[in-house]
């Protein structure tokens, strides 16, 4: 019984230990959001915080002067705003043209499906930053680059082949003979497809759906490139943005921070059931 | 008509269509651009070929080998480390009985973290003034602040800690997938005939992982080139490019240089590393899959 008192012991040790190091970054940026300047940069170091105050998130919002480095470098609410449309629409659009490539791939075989399949894999394996180049020179040519139009529509071709892959899986769980039965009883393909396949692959289509919006919502090395200006600069171009001034704001870089992280944590703990099943489902079974 | 509505054209046609004009055609003008003197500053230079031009000076640019090299074996020391932190983390997961769902919920914190954003809080708990870490070190007697992101292996090591903690829980969570996937059966057999937990280990658990070992790999290998934000944020590719990696190298000759015609050519080698990487995970993923059919 002792030697199983001391594996329990160890286990949990190392458990906690686990939890610190995977929570302690992401808190105490958290925290230094909340604290005056000048205990961030107290030394030597104060670690109980004397007071708290939301002064960088009201100079972040709205430009105001109590902050304690005056006016914030970076235009929040308009890099929140492009944030926002970009996400929202690359994802839909994203999740749209995949799910309908994904049932093609799950319901049809024909010549060379694996190749096809296959090298719209490899395209999301270009680095962005390469991918970047050709298109900026593109884009800068056709005078759409500094557009939310120019960035959602990379952002929809760079989440495209996830989608395939996710919701490919999924179709390919459903018993073809369920939508045929339907048919038989004189469902159109369309009908079938609405009534039956797409309602039992809700919860792939949806993981499918959180994957695209955190790669749009968290992506910076295309956009900081194809962004130019507050037109269509996204939040994490505005983090970068910070680093350019002289003296580096942290508490004020720790807001925006905390702000680009809320949505993308909301979310993903929504449906983080779907989100594995979803990963190892198309992968393994496939 | 009516063959082509019924058939997997239609569908897969908006999917090709995107993929086409965003991703091949883009990838054609780098192609040829990597063949011209293309410079931002001057438009012209986009129509003169110059033929390999370009990929010879690469092959004699020690600073191009350099940043390949280091590139490498970032992401070979680095993928490793993650693949074994992750299968600890998940073994020891599958161990807890209690609260074993709300752990795994905390290991996917890091998944949710933009790069930039991973790069930031690594930044700040480095720093050798305010970090964190120094801060800590302080309070156990090291007076002397360690210059982590400003010494250029210290500086390495850092931007490695920052990519393992972000990338660790991909393999953690699918690997913990895989272990509550194992079929208790043989596991017991194999007790009774008398195995110890390391040959359970090595003869069941170890085998039945393995495509999920590869699917972790897989999914890896597709955003290898995510550690350009975090470096680009953590040091920028300093301290005097001994953080450079070679996506850091190529915005720097394409955007800051103007170099398009050599920067196109250095992001063509760059692709054709990650193509083999993934590529080569998704042959090995293949291989395990028909090898666990055939059982």
């Amino acid at each position: 019984m002792n030697k199983k008192q001391f594996q329990n012991i160890l286990i949990w040790t190392s458990a906690i230990l686990l939890i610190i190091l995977i929570m302690t970054p992401g808190l105490w940026v958290v925290l230094t959001a909340f604290r005056p300047q000048v205990d961030v940069m107290a030394k030597p170091p104060v670690w109980i915080p004397r007071n708290l105050s939301f002064n960088q998130f009201e100079t972040m919002l709205f430009g105001g002067s109590e902050g304690s480095m005056g006016r914030s470098p970076v235009p929040v609410l308009s890099y929140l705003y492009n944030s926002v449309v970009i996400s929202f629409t690359s994802t839909f659009v994203a999740v749209l043209v995949g799910t309908i490539g994904g049932y093609g791939f799950a319901r049809h075989n024909f010549k060379f499906k694996n190749g096809y399949f296959l090298m719209i894999m490899l395209t999301r394996t270009i680095p962005g930053i390469s991918l970047s180049l050709p298109i900026f020179i593109l884009f800068s040519r056709i005078g759409i680059i500094d557009t939310h139009f120019g960035i959602i529509v990379v952002f929809v071709a760079l989440n495209i082949p996830f989608t395939v892959w996710l919701t490919d899986g999924f179709f390919r769980q459903i018993p073809r003979a369920m939508s045929e039965v339907a048919m038989t009883d004189g469902c159109t393909k369309l009908q079938a497809f609405w009534h039956i396949e797409l309602p039992l692959s809700k919860s792939g289509i949806a993981s499918a759906g959180i994957f695209a919006f955190l790669i749009s919502w968290n992506e910076y090395a295309l956009v900081s490139n194809l962004a130019r200006s507050t037109d269509s600069k996204t939040l994490t171009v505005g983090l970068m943005d910070f680093t350019a001034q002289f003296t580096i704001n942290w508490p004020g870089m720790c807001a925006l921070a905390v702000f680009i992280i809320i949505p993308a944590l909301l979310l993903t703990f929504l449906v983080q059931k779907h989100l594995v099943s979803g990963l190892t489902f198309g992968g393994v079974k496939g | 008509m009516k063959k082509f509505l019924n058939g997997p054209w239609v569908l897969l046609l908006p999917t090709l269509i995107i993929l086409t004009c965003v991703v091949l055609l883009p990838l054609l003008i780098s192609l040829w651009t990597s063949f011209t003197p293309f410079k931002l500053t001057k438009p012209d230079t986009l129509y003169r070929f110059v033929g390999f031009r370009n990929y010879e000076r690469l092959i004699g640019d020690i600073d191009f080998w350099i940043a390949f090299g280091r590139t490498v074996l970032f992401l070979a020391i680095a993928l490793n480390l993650e693949l074994v932190f992750g299968l600890g983390i998940a073994l020891l997961i599958n161990k807890i009985t209690y609260g074993q769902r709300t752990l795994r919920t905390l290991m996917m914190f890091p998944m949710m973290f933009s790069p930039i954003l991973v790069g930031f809080q690594w930044k700040y708990i480095f720093n050798d003034n305010i970090g964190l870490l120094n801060n800590f070190l302080r309070e156990f007697g090291v007076i002397q602040p360690i210059p982590w992101l400003v010494d250029g292996v210290l500086a390495n090591i850092s931007i490695m800690a920052a990519e393992i903690w972000s990338s660790t829980s991909v393999f953690a969570i699918l690997l913990l997938a895989g272990l509550l996937g194992i079929p208790k059966d043989p596991l017991e057999a194999a007790r009774v005939d008398g195995c110890n937990s390391w040959q359970v280990f090595k003869n069941i658990t170890l085998p039945f992982l393995m495509p999920f070992v590869f699917i972790a790999m897989t999914i890896r290998s597709l955003d290898v080139a995510r550690a350009y934000d975090i470096v680009q944020m953590m040091t920028g590719g300093g301290p005097a490019k001994r953080t450079e990696l070679l996506w850091t190298l190529i915005s720097r000759t394409g955007y800051v240089d103007a170099k398009m015609g050599m920067a196109n050519a250095m992001s063509y080698i760059s692709i054709f590393l990650s193509i083999a990487f993934t590529f080569f995970f998704f042959y090995k993923l293949m291989q395990s899959r028909q090898q666990l059919s055939y059982e």
